[in-house]
């Protein structure tokens, strides 16, 4: 956990205006605890990310939500595809060679072709 | 960390722009955030991550140009990236019962799933570049000696080729790292050049060897002379001996080709061919129509019998 002062210190090139302003749009979500607000490791993952994007990479303020946005996207359609990942690798091998036999292009073809 | 400037893939002489422009392209391509399938992005955008640090600091960067400093000191700490989190399995319920996947497992299997089908176009992050091959007309005197030359690609850039002594026709030369730049910090490709050798009007090689036809007058072949003839190295005296016939040879010791492996050269070696007057020489015909051989003489007695 990390206070905004704190946040503020260790990024050099943060500026504690444009983390209001980021906070302000969403972009980073802190817990509100007793007036503070405090940033989880991966929330100060993310706001380094937005430094990076922001300051290094010059993706302009405006741009940045639907960067992020692109960004959450991706990280939840991962999530979605290792839980059916896990699923599949619960099952037996003969199912789970059967499920990569159809996911392949090729293989799909001649699994398609044997039924 | 290896050299900032080569980690960036700009030259010890590239401006503050041309390095930031080098750093926002190879972010965008290893930041491990937006490449989260990328297992060697970390380590890679920490390396380019440092060089920029270094380089786009003016004073660090001088007293790394000064060797003041070494690139080490902008190493950067442990960094924990936002796919670190937002990878982490959470609605992964199988897999804990298991105690089968961890995400590495998990990502393996997909991995082989997806094997061959394209979806993961991004497996190979650095990448040498591609060798390139081009051809070299060159001089014969250029090959026997060693030279120097330079090629314009079709790109405008130049190449220096230093064609070494004794190089043989077609033979391969490679320039290391001068073919196509590399990707991702990858090592550049390298240049192929492949020698063609142009025949010379008058010199001929036989291995370290150098075979010439030199003409000779015939009062040059009866009554002997020293002449003047060419070699590679420029033109040398020799003695044609008293009576030398077409056909003789004279040896140049050490006049030949340098061999490449022993270092000892080769020699010249001269073929006599006898030569008419070209002129109208009246007292020579005349000479000859009063001339009686002391030896009768039949130079086909082998070939007609």
């Amino acid at each position: 956990m990390m206070r905004f002062d704190d946040l503020v210190a260790t990024i050099s090139a943060l500026q504690r205006s444009d983390l209001d302003a980021w906070i302000r749009e969403e972009m980073v979500v802190p817990r509100q605890e007793a007036g503070a607000l405090l940033f989880t490791d991966m929330e100060c993952a993310r706001v380094r990310l937005i430094c990076t994007l922001h300051y290094e990479l010059e993706i302009d303020v405006d741009t940045l939500p639907v960067v992020l946005s692109l960004v959450d996207k991706l990280y939840d359609t991962r999530q979605r595809l290792l839980s059916l990942t896990a699923a599949v690798a619960a099952q037996d091998k003969s199912v789970q060679a059967a499920i990569i036999a159809a996911i392949r292009p090729d293989g799909g073809l001649s699994a398609a072709a044997k039924s | 960390m290896g050299d900032p400037y080569e980690t960036l893939g700009v030259t010890r002489s590239a401006t503050d722009k041309e390095i930031k422009e080098a750093f926002k392209k190879l972010a965008r391509k290893f930041h491990p955030d937006l490449h989260p399938d990328d297992k060697e992005a970390e380590g890679k955008f920490k390396d380019i991550s440092a060089a920029n640090d270094l380089l786009k600091d003016a004073e660090k960067r001088r007293r790394f140009d000064a060797g003041e400093i070494d690139a080490s000191g902008a190493e950067r700490p442990q960094e924990r990236f936002y796919r670190d989190f937002a990878d982490r399995p959470r609605y992964a319920p199988h897999a804990a019962q298991d105690g089968f996947a961890n995400n590495e497992e998990l990502q393996e299997f997909l991995a082989r799933a997806f094997a061959g089908g394209g979806h993961r176009s991004q497996g190979t992050f650095r990448a040498r570049g591609q060798d390139v091959s081009y051809v070299l007309p060159v001089g014969f005197l250029d090959v026997v000696n060693g030279a120097v030359r330079t090629i314009t690609l079709p790109e405008g850039k130049t190449l220096r080729v230093t064609i070494p002594e004794g190089a043989e026709d077609r033979q391969m030369l490679r320039l290391k790292g001068q073919g196509m730049p590399g990707f991702g910090g990858g090592p550049a490709g390298d240049a192929y050049v492949e020698l063609h050798v142009e025949p010379h009007p008058f010199f001929h090689r036989k291995d370290d060897n150098i075979h010439v036809e030199i003409p000779v007058t015939l009062k040059e072949a009866a009554l002997g002379a020293g002449i003047e003839v060419p070699t590679v190295g420029g033109p040398v005296t020799v003695t044609v001996p008293k009576g030398s016939n077409t056909g003789k040879t004279l040896r140049l010791r050490d006049r030949g080709i340098r061999n490449r492996k022993s270092g000892q050269r080769g020699h010249q070696l001269i073929t006599l061919k006898v030569v008419l007057p070209e002129a109208e020489e009246p007292e020579l015909i005349a000479f000859l129509e009063a001339w009686q051989p002391k030896t009768k003489q039949d130079p086909r007695k082998e070939m007609v019998s």
